[in-house]
């Protein structure tokens, strides 16, 4: 692949400081935790379901104990004690707290402390057990049906109803996808539980519920079978439940979840300390759970100048790989994201975008970096919307991209038509087949206009790191030093679910996902 | 008035060519092609040329058809309104609120209701703005607050009230099943039940949407996808001054 001409000392450096910020949020995230968290060890128990009133059950239980009970020592322990108590599994046990039938406090004194704790690594270990099998099944299924070359062709579907996604899914694989993203209803990222079973209406986008995702899966199976390569299949696990949506995807064998607060922060108004600790816990989650990450330093530029703020996408990125490096996520398992979206009207705009892409390819050489296609400049003119795709196409094949998401011609006209997805599929594949080997036939001229633009965003993102560094990355998000939006730490939703762990806290779970 | 009738022009007057695809639930074949055929028939289309047919899934067929349309149309009788006002540049924008006004002109926005997609109220407010044309933040004419995406009606129009707003901005991007109507539809009802419509100008904007659509539901303005901020810029400074500007300044 053609390779930039990067000075490998500006490269260490901007890890090294990238590093250093995900230490310093890493200090931060250790001594808390948040009621989704909780909530998440509750599902991994085994927890799921809801009661008349349609609130979940890992809900109704870890509100039960903030309320009656001390929310500092977690929820872990005293489920267990609860447990032991019902002599029933921790689905049956979660119910009978729910209604009443048992209660939290009262017979804690009668058993032992050890018996308690035994409990609690019994369910631990098995929810590790249950994690591992779904990366197994996975690691079966793709030696069974292989992965497709790079760049993997991902198409969104978007009906609101799950099982009209599926027929829009399967379309999608006939015309070449490779993988298929659900988008989310509109509402979900602020909603504080994960709703329950298959849905058929939302808004701008499906419910991600656990069940959505088993009917989308086992769909997507058959597919994979038929096509001859594995089908990935795509959700989000992003908003106030970060964690417990990464559990209910493990659970269905999902491949690949968007994950990254900092997006939820700057776009959502999530509050940074809620979903930096959210995040921590899912990305332990999807190590062991083998579900890749995708990041979404491409949205920075839907609202910021890509010119002028390249640079804040490279540091992202960076201090994104670093906190996932804390989670143990290993880099096949790191989808770093960035875009293609400069003004077309800016004149070598083509030579800029490839400097940006083949910077953030080389950065993350064994990482399947994301590249996002055109948004912010697609204006309902179809024709040359489909223009810029074409480009933006032969820009990530040159450039050796890990996974494409389809640019499609109807951007910022509707969520798109089966036949909308044919014609972006049918572009790509004429372009990566016209110019499957230009990569690794190209060099970029020495001292050109390519080289010096990736060296100079490079540069930039060394500046912003070492003042990020300085100032904190929670103080950098307050003063806009991403995508120009301002989030200050006690600003936005979710706050109130998080609090310090007290002398007690107990999460056996979370002990066995950082060994 | 004369009448002035018109059709779709390909590349001689009053050829009615007409370009359009769409997709039928069948398998390709030749039944396929022709019954694309006739349903481009069934609108009432003339001279139909089915010129692309391709399978994009089991049982669906995508076609490019290109055919005359028969109806014409009289222009003129068609009505449209677009926000009426000059459009002026940001400095000039900056001296006349500052001349006209002598203060700065405040204005509160967001996207309402379940809406998440800040990219439209982002491209008019903030700081960056949208193709090279400033946001509003950049104007010294003006303190814009931007409140993101899904802001409650209510929220909205209490930061309204708490910054002294002269204008709110309410945009909208997800259109599914209308909910952008009735989200606007909705925080119009918030105003009118505190008596607080009279308070506010009152502008829309989103990628569906125009200015017959918000005027119709009772807003001062609309402004559709590729508006500048300068456009929005004009308009609230020139409608602010018409209400709130110094006499004979």
């Amino acid at each position: 692949m053609a390779r930039l001409n990067l000075k490998k000392s500006r490269i260490n450096r901007v890890r090294k400081l990238a590093s250093r910020i995900a230490e310093d949020i890493q200090k931060f995230i250790e001594p808390h935790s948040t009621i989704s968290v909780e909530r998440t060890v509750l599902r991994l128990y085994g927890v799921d379901g809801m009661d008349l009133q349609q609130i979940p059950y890992p809900n109704r239980v870890v509100d039960l104990w903030r309320e009656k009970g001390d929310i500092s020592m977690g929820i872990s322990r005293p489920f267990a004690e609860a447990a032991l108590r019902s002599g029933k599994s921790a689905l049956a046990t979660a119910r009978l707290l729910a209604d009443g039938e048992i209660g939290f406090t009262g017979d804690i004194a009668r058993l032992a402390r050890a018996d308690v704790r035994r409990k609690e690594m019994a369910m631990a270990k098995d929810a590790v057990k249950a994690l591992a099998l779904s990366a197994e099944r996975k690691r079966r299924k793709i030696k069974k049906t292989p992965l497709p070359r790079t760049p993997w062709r991902y198409i969104i579907v978007a009906t609101g109803n799950i099982y009209d996604d599926r027929t829009q899914a399967r379309a999608a694989v006939h015309s070449g996808a490779d993988i298929i993203a659900v988008i989310r209803s509109t509402v979900q990222s602020l909603l504080d539980y994960v709703p329950y079973g298959a849905t058929t209406e939302g808004f701008g986008g499906t419910f991600a519920t656990q069940e959505n995702f088993k009917v989308m899966r086992q769909a997507l199976d058959e597919e994979s079978e038929k096509a001859g390569r594995y089908i990935r299949l795509v959700n989000y696990s992003s908003g106030l439940c970060m964690a417990e949506i990464a559990a209910c995807a493990a659970f269905e064998d999902l491949d690949i979840l968007l994950n990254d607060s900092m997006y939820g922060v700057l776009f959502r108004n999530i509050n940074m300390k809620r979903t930096f600790v959210d995040q921590y816990f899912s990305r332990l989650i999807c190590a062991r759970a083998g579900i890749m990450i995708n990041t979404g330093e491409d949205n920075y530029l839907t609202t910021a100048d890509a010119m002028e703020n390249a640079h804040a996408v490279t540091a992202s990125q960076l201090i994104n790989e670093a906190m996932a490096k804390k989670a143990g996520l290993p880099e096949d398992l790191l989808g770093i994201g960035h875009a293609f979206e400069i003004d077309p009207a800016i004149e070598n705009a083509f030579l800029y975008e490839l400097a940006h892409a083949a910077l953030t390819r080389q950065l993350f050489p064994n990482s399947p970096v994301k590249y996002m296609p055109p948004t912010k400049f697609m204006s309902g003119d179809i024709f040359l919307s489909h223009g810029l795709d074409t480009m933006f196409n032969l820009a990530s094949v040159a450039t050796g991209q890990g996974i494409h998401l389809a640019g499609i011609l109807t951007e910022a006209i509707h969520n798109p038509l089966m036949q909308d997805r044919a014609q972006a599929l049918d572009n790509i594949n004429y372009v990566f087949n016209i110019a499957r080997d230009l990569g690794p036939e190209i060099e970029f001229k020495k001292d050109g206009m390519i080289n010096k633009r990736a060296a100079q965003v490079l540069e930039e993102a060394e500046a912003l790191l070492e003042k990020i560094s300085c100032e904190g990355l929670m103080n950098a998000i307050s003063q806009g030093h991403f995508a120009d939006i301002k989030r200050g730490p006690e600003e936005g939703r979710g706050l109130d679910g998080v609090f310090v762990k007290g002398p007690g806290y107990s999460n056996p779970l979370m002990e066995l996902l950082e060994r | 008035m004369e009448k002035q009738m018109i059709k779709p022009y390909g590349d001689t007057m009053d050829d009615g060519l007409v370009q359009l695809s769409f997709t039928l639930p069948v398998e390709n074949g030749p039944r396929a092609r022709k019954a694309a055929q006739e349903y481009a028939a069934l609108l009432n289309l003339t001279n139909v040329t089915v010129a692309d047919a391709k399978k994009i899934a089991d049982g669906f067929t995508c076609f490019v058809i290109y055919a005359r349309a028969s109806a014409a149309l009289d222009y003129s009788v068609i009505r449209a309104t677009e926000a009426d006002f000059p459009k002026m540049e940001r400095e000039d924008i900056n001296r006349k609120i500052d001349r006209e006004l002598g203060r700065r002109i405040v204005v509160v926005g967001g996207a309402i209701g379940t809406d998440a997609h800040t990219v439209g109220i982002d491209a008019i407010m903030n700081m960056k703005g949208y193709r090279q044309d400033y946001g509003l933040e950049r104007y010294s004419g003006f303190m814009a607050v931007n409140m993101g995406a899904q802001v409650a009606g209510a929220l909205l129009l209490e930061k309204g009230l708490e910054t002294g707003a002269d204008a709110i901005l309410v945009s909208q991007t997800v259109t599914k099943n209308n909910i952008h109507i009735r989200q606007m539809t909705e925080f119009m009802t918030t105003l009118n039940g505190r008596n607080m419509r009279g308070r506010f100008i009152l502008v829309a904007g989103g990628a569906r949407l125009d200015n017959d659509l918000a005027l119709r539901l009772g807003y001062d303005a609309g402004f559709g996808p590729g508006t500048l901020p300068s456009q929005v810029a004009s308009f609230l400074a020139q409608n602010v001054i018409k209400r709130h500007g110094k006499r004979g300044g």
